[in-house]
């Protein structure tokens, strides 16, 4: 009889890589818990860096990269991190990562290191990735945190993307990619019967604006995010 | 023994590990990349003087660098804040003209000049330091063998915004400059203007860049404070 309820025990300990729990992990933030649109965190690099396609798309990267370090780490630390110090200790463990991404860019792919310059620097003020060190990591197993990690950093990552196509067509009629460079979407010839780029769309306000108008098409679609 | 997690003792220690372990870390990654980081900004400078003279394009596989560096530039020489050669100076390339630009006054800056050649023809290639609307901006500017006509440019800039002042590292900004001459028919230097408008037929200036007007006059200003140091010596080789 104990041996029965122990071997229970063991295999509710090892449950699927991705059971519904774990999936949920991963599909929340891109929708219903979606750390830009819904939780309303990590504005200030949206605003800063979607002028282009490839900026967001590199940034996206190097943010899925902290995220699933930072998770990990911290995860994998959460039983001797004291208490008192645990922000500080989340604080160093993001910088640390950072900086080798900033280095190993620098002696690798100097080409992107430069694409990206400032901005590397700018994921250690991502407060997505320290709220969900604080809220999650620090409090669970490393493969949810991984998980997390990855679930969060996607949702950051397509909404800045999804931004960034806007502006830069609208911006500059064109998307850009990395490694590939930018390419013309609208055709020459509209330009030449008057048609002009909206340069607004390449100033900071209007990623407010559309961030704001993915938000309302999001609320308005998605029933969960209804508020009385 | 279980450890009070909450200790004095123990947050010390925690704090005092965690930054040792970090700071090697760290260390250790930074001594093992700083050869390649260096190799890199090397060969990029270097693929940036040979772009404005045509013998490498800007988005060209940065290894073949040294070789065409070494095949095109025959001479480097430093001048001084007077526009005279200084005989003491550093080698000419590895003088870093961002870093004397923030650190000393006009005066004390070194001026390197990379003399080239490419086909049976000589260039003189300028680096280049400015102030854009971020932050700082760079490049360089190759002269033809007459010392007064502009063969090629590339600029550069740390933060401008993308899609305005960024677009002064474009080719469509820096093809402006090609064949405009920095001198006028009396021999007196003009530089080469970054204009509002109106720069076409214009044969010392270009046209600026829409929405980045504070970049473009960073560019006009960088032009004509950097080239003017050179004068004396290109006057002092055409008479």
């Amino acid at each position: 009889m104990a041996e029965e309820v122990a071997e229970k025990d063991n295999v509710e300990e090892k449950e699927p890589l991705f059971s519904k729990k774990n999936r949920k992990l991963l599909t929340d933030p891109l929708d219903d818990d979606n750390p830009i649109t819904v939780q309303v965190l990590g504005i200030c690099s949206a605003l800063a860096i979607t002028v282009q396609v490839q900026q967001a798309i590199i940034m996206a990267l190097s943010v899925v990269f902290v995220m699933i370090g930072g998770n990990l780490i911290i995860s994998l630390m959460r039983n001797i991190i004291p208490n008192r110090i645990r922000i500080i200790v989340q604080l160093v463990v993001i910088a640390s990562l950072v900086i080798l991404v900033d280095q190993i860019l620098k002696a690798f792919v100097y080409d992107i290191s430069k694409a990206l310059s400032v901005f590397v620097g700018l994921i250690i003020t991502n407060c997505i990735i320290m709220g969900r060190l604080e809220a999650f990591a620090l409090g669970n197993k490393p493969w949810p945190s991984i998980l997390d990690a990855v679930g969060n950093a996607a949702g950051y990552g397509w909404i800045l993307i999804a931004v960034a196509v806007v502006r830069e067509f609208f911006g500059s009629g064109a998307i850009s990619f990395p490694g590939v460079g930018q390419l013309q979407i609208i055709p020459q010839g509209f330009y030449e019967f008057g048609y002009m780029n909206n340069n607004m769309m390449i100033l900071p306000p209007m990623a407010l604006v559309t961030v704001g108008i993915i938000i309302w098409i999001q609320r308005s679609k998605n029933t969960k995010l209804i508020e009385d | 023994m279980a450890i009070n997690k909450d200790s004095n003792v123990f947050t010390f220690g925690f704090a005092i590990a965690m930054v040792v372990v970090v700071g090697t870390v760290l260390a250790v990654a930074a001594m093992g990349l700083k050869d390649r980081q260096k190799a890199n900004v090397q060969q990029e400078k270097m693929k940036n003087i040979l772009s404005t003279i045509g013998a490498m394009k800007a988005d060209g596989d940065r290894s073949k660098a040294k070789g065409l560096f070494d095949k095109h530039v025959v001479e480097q020489k430093v001048f001084n804040a007077e526009g005279e050669i200084m005989e003491d100076a550093p080698e000419a390339f590895k003088i870093d003209v961002r870093k004397e630009y923030k650190s000393l006054p006009q005066s004390k800056r070194h001026y390197p000049l990379y003399v080239c050649e490419k086909d049976g023809e000589t260039y003189y290639v300028i680096p280049m330091v400015g102030t854009g609307l971020w932050g700082p901006i760079w490049g360089y500017i190759a002269l033809e063998g007459d010392m007064e006509t502009i063969y090629g440019t590339s600029f550069d800039h740390k933060g401008e915004t993308p899609g305005l002042g960024a677009e002064i590292s474009q080719s469509s900004f820096q093809e402006q400059f090609e064949g405009k001459t920095i001198f006028n028919q009396e021999g007196k230097f003009v530089s080469v203007g970054v204009l509002k408008s109106g720069a076409e037929g214009n044969k010392h200036a270009v046209d600026g860049i829409t929405g980045g007007t504070i970049t473009s006059k960073g560019v006009d200003e960088m032009i004509d404070r950097t080239i003017g140091t050179y004068v004396p010596y290109f006057k002092t080789k055409k008479a």
